[in-house]
């Protein structure tokens, strides 16, 4: 049976857009504010995607992704500093080439740690939730303070390269060249990811998988292998949504990773546990309404996105997409 | 009568009773034994860890539930004492006022948090506590006209409370019987009040209803026990203690904030507390907290020495940079989570039966 498609949070997306512009009624702002809301929208589901997956393939709740993010945001201010004299000149292809090797370093870096972590780390607890939940939160202190071991305490600065700084102003309308920046590449992630999913032999076996493990195995292929695969992938994509999400802000620190965890927690149970759509979904959701309400009233700005998955929740209480799980 | 006040959870291992005792008297006698500020600080933060850990030990160790917003309770009962304190006069009814505010404040919302995410499984109830958990911090922190924001709240305690309130006017046996040492008690008293009826708790039947659920959840549904309903009940118990934790930490500090109460490092430490001194077992949040305590305020000091030590080698001095003491405890709390599930208490308890 080929489940069919549901419209229904796709649209809800698109109402609160025209809400959002409804309630602020200039145009141009509302153009910045949604910029901005699918920029962070793409960055969370950059970040989040993997740690959803690997939830609906295993039954694994890392409580240390956000360690990848922040791994990958310190990689990447080590990078740009490397190559400061490229990220700072004026020529585009220079920039782009600092953006690109300081985007790889934070994939490499982030899916060997991955590795390391599942076979280290989750390995020894699979299918125990509450030790999986206790050795990744004991991962995530230890591994919090290596990374003030290897880059001191301090603030990092992450600069964005030179001629992403600054907007585009098309009439009254300012755009930040990087947010243009971070939804063109969030965008072409979701696409490959799309593709990966959809069309490929591997993707099929996930989407089997977060079916039905069992009858996936009883097929003769061997899951643990392909988590294996997910579970770097995801890390190395939170290391990418990491060095983006660093440059986003410009500065890097060790709490990078908590306070990226809280939202992602949120995006993915508003998604449904184990749905990328959903997570694609969420992730705008979020992003949107937290510029939005960020706009129309900064006191309850901070609540809005736990106010949004209570709704949700009401609404479906297992997600926008709920997993069909024995 | 060890039975009857220990509701016949005895330690159980000679280890372990000694240590018990060695803490208890140590404790019950800490104004006299220590002298200066600083020791009866940190007895009376093991007081109120030991309650924290041993209230977070009835969700982990006893219900098989990981909730991230245990310090969201011990912040609601030190701000509601805080406030209460600040606003009112500073008297025994304005502490009574604040602590049933806060209990109250406690119990709706560990209610709604429970009914509404113990349903499911305990990775959902643990993200949604740590969501809302982190909100309410950032919501403490927004509100500064009612919680002083970042500043948090100094507050007057009642006369009889206050540092410069003396009962006697000649030291006893050493120590000067003033307010410091009648809050000291107080604090002692409630904490081991608290403790004892815990572990009362634990050792009902309602608690052996606890257990099967933690061992396994569907079997005790299916003998007839709604778990929803037991976890929820034990998630409020929880969450009361855990206030009145904060209510008597907030006593002693004469000070409510955010770095002291909701912070996620604190969060962090109860886990740490209640894994390695062992899970399910009481006993362990009292020896997790004093471990954990003592080595947070003196464990410093020895990795100064030794990283001092080691100084001229290659990155062996920042792991032992005194700011680092974390890393360590962190590395032992992963090898306790794998190789000693129940802990230190496990271990001594497993030692005494062969």
């Amino acid at each position: 049976m080929t489940p069919r498609a549901d419209w229904i949070p796709p649209a809800l997306l698109l109402a609160i857009a025209l809400a959002g512009l409804a309630l602020i009624g200039n145009p141009s702002t509302w153009v910045t504010l949604t910029v901005a809301g699918l920029a962070m929208g793409l960055l969370i589901f950059t970040m989040s995607s993997g740690l959803t997956l690997v939830f609906g393939l295993m039954d694994v709740m890392n409580f240390a992704h956000g360690l990848f993010i922040a791994v990958g945001a310190y990689v990447a201010a080590s990078v740009m500093k490397l190559f400061s004299a490229a990220a700072g000149s004026e020529s585009f292809l220079a920039n782009v080439g600092a953006l690109a090797a300081a985007m790889l370093a934070a994939i490499v870096i982030a899916g060997l740690l991955g590795l390391f972590f599942e076979r280290v780390i989750i390995k020894p607890v699979y299918g125990q939730h509450l030790k999986q939940i206790l050795i990744t939160t004991g991962g995530l202190i230890v591994a919090e303070q290596l990374i003030h071991v290897l880059w001191g305490p301090d603030l990092l600065p992450l600069p964005r390269p030179s001629t992403l700084r600054g907007s585009f102003l098309i009439g009254d309308m300012a755009i930040e060249k990087y947010r243009l920046v971070a939804v063109v590449l969030g965008l072409a992630i979701f696409g490959a990811m799309m593709v990966v999913l959809n069309r490929t032999r591997i993707g099929l076996l996930i989407r089997a998988g977060v079916e039905n493990k069992e009858m996936v195995e009883a097929m003769g292929y061997r899951i643990r292998r392909l988590f294996v695969g997910v579970f770097v992938a995801g890390s190395a994509l939170a290391g990418l949504g990491g060095a983006l999400w660093g440059m986003y802000q410009e500065s890097v620190t060790v709490a990078i990773g908590a306070q990226m965890m809280v939202l992602i927690f949120i995006v993915i149970i508003i998604g449904g546990l184990g749905s990328v759509g959903g997570c694609f979904v969420g992730a705008l959701l979020v992003g949107l309404v937290a510029n939005y309400v960020g706009y129309l009233s900064p006191k309850i700005a901070l609540g809005s996105n736990i106010l949004l998955m209570v709704l949700v929740l009401l609404w479906r209480p297992q997600g926008l997409y709920p997993m069909n799980r024995q | 009568m060890t039975d009857l006040i220990l509701s016949g959870d005895r330690p159980r291992s000679r280890v372990l009773s000694a240590m018990l005792v060695l803490i208890f008297v140590a404790l019950a006698l800490a104004p006299f034994l220590f002298s200066g500020t600083r020791p009866l600080d940190v007895a009376s933060r093991i007081c109120v860890f030991v309650l924290l850990a041993a209230s977070y030990d009835l969700l982990l160790g006893y219900t098989g539930i990981v909730s991230f917003a245990h310090t969201m309770f011990f912040g609601i009962g030190g701000y509601g004492v805080a406030i209460a304190l600040s606003r009112l006069d500073a008297g025994w009814s304005a502490i009574a006022l604040g602590t049933a505010a806060a209990i109250a404040l406690s119990l709706a919302l560990s209610f709604l948090i429970g009914l509404f995410s113990l349903r499911v499984k305990a990775i959902f109830f643990a993200m949604i506590t740590l969501a809302v958990a982190s909100f309410f911090a950032i919501l403490a922190s927004q509100l500064s006209s009612a919680t002083g924001g970042e500043d948090g709240i100094t507050f007057k305690v009642p006369e009889v409370l206050r540092p410069a309130f003396r009962l006697l006017d000649e030291p006893l046996l050493g120590a000067v019987v003033g307010g410091r040492l009648i809050t000291y008690y107080l604090v002692f008293g409630v904490s081991l009040a608290l403790f004892l009826a815990l572990l009362r708790v634990v050792n009902s039947p309602f608690g052996r209803v606890l257990l099967a659920i933690r061992e396994n959840d569907f079997r005790a549904e299916a003998l007839g026990y709604r778990t929803v309903i037991y976890r929820t009940i034990a998630n409020c118990l929880g969450a009361l203690v855990a206030t009145l934790a904060g209510a008597l930490y907030a006593l002693w500090l004469r000070y409510t904030g955010p770095n002291t109460t909701l912070d996620f490092s604190i969060m962090v430490d109860i886990l740490l507390m209640v894994v390695i001194g062992g899970m399910g077992t009481m006993y362990g949040a009292v020896i997790g907290a004093t471990i954990f305590v003592v080595a947070q305020n003196y464990l410093q000091e020895g990795m100064k020495a030794l990283s001092e030590a080691v100084k001229g080698v290659p990155l062996l001095p920042d792991l032992f940079h005194p700011d680092r003491w974390l890393l360590w405890l962190g590395l032992l709390f992963v090898l306790s989570v794998y190789y000693f599930p129940f802990g230190i208490v496990g271990q001594l308890r497993a030692r005494a039966r062969k």
